[in-house]
């Protein structure tokens, strides 16, 4: 049976405060789609992930700017997108952290990029210039989980 | 609001910290507080139940990193306990397991530094 592909969409103001109203979209959504609990948690870590990156990275903590999140399900896939109006974030300029330089160095940087990669199946940037920036977070179907809560 | 707690017990010479709820970007500068006071304290044997802890983020781990260093200095340690495989699974991810002790019991990880002083 196809999956009806319908988006939804929530807007939050950057601020860290928001992200437990992120959280609950997300979890609502992608439970709807029927995945397993594992990875609910890991696609709600994932979308908090990119978020936060935003509300620091893209907006510098200011806490009247605005993000949007989108969820795009399909027969095959959980796609979330979010969108915010913030300075270009270059994820490419992030390595793979080494836990041991990071500690002790207070450096925070580089673990929710690398996080999302490897909770997700795939994770794209597109930035248009003067416009908005974009992440899109998507997840497969796995056999698995084709049945909700089968 | 987000839920998150944090709860101090002291006892022969090993902090605990309990941690409840949600561990993110908005409530780890209070954890960041937290271990502040356990460094200006001189309180360097540090137990963090993590029992009823139900996420964790990125900012959360940060902390730990941030602030594990002093602490070794000053030849303590912070030990980590009782967490739940969903917030192991985070602690794994980014290669935890190899530079923290992590106890599946509170009890382990305080017994361990009472070894230590002998």
């Amino acid at each position: 049976m196809e999956t009806k592909a319908k988006h939804i969409s929530k807007r939050i103001v950057s601020r860290t405060e928001s992200l437990v109203e992120v959280r609950k979209f997300v979890d609502t959504a992608a439970r709807a789609f029927g995945f397993s609990e594992e990875d609910v948690a890991n696609i709600i870590l994932a979308v908090d992930e990119a978020c936060t990156n935003i509300i620091k990275h893209a907006y510098h903590y200011a806490v009247d700017q605005e993000i949007e999140i989108s969820i795009f399900p399909s027969t095959r896939s959980f796609e979330i997108r979010i969108y915010d109006n913030g300075k270009a974030f270059d994820p490419s300029l992030i390595r793979t952290p080494d836990l041991k330089d990071h500690i002790g160095h207070k450096r925070r940087g580089g673990l929710g990029v690398y996080l999302m990669k490897r909770l997700m199946d795939k994770v794209e940037y597109n930035f248009i210039p003067g416009k908005r920036n974009e992440v899109r977070l998507i997840k497969y179907r796995s056999t698995a989980s084709t049945v909700p809560g089968g | 609001m987000t839920d998150f707690k944090i709860h101090h017990r002291d006892g022969e010479g090993v902090s605990v910290i309990e941690l409840k709820g949600y561990l993110d970007a908005h409530t780890a500068p209070d954890l960041e507080t937290a271990f502040q006071k356990l460094l200006t304290e001189k309180k360097y044997n540090v137990v963090v139940n993590c029992r009823d802890l139900s996420y964790i983020s990125s900012a959360g781990l940060g902390v730990f990193m941030a602030y594990v260093e002093d602490i070794r200095k000053n030849m303590g340690d912070i030990k980590l306990t009782n967490m739940s495989p969903k917030v192991y699974n985070v602690f794994d991810l980014l290669g935890f397991p190899i530079l923290y002790e992590i106890y599946k019991d509170e009890q382990e990880a305080v017994s361990r530094f009472k070894q230590i002083k002998k």
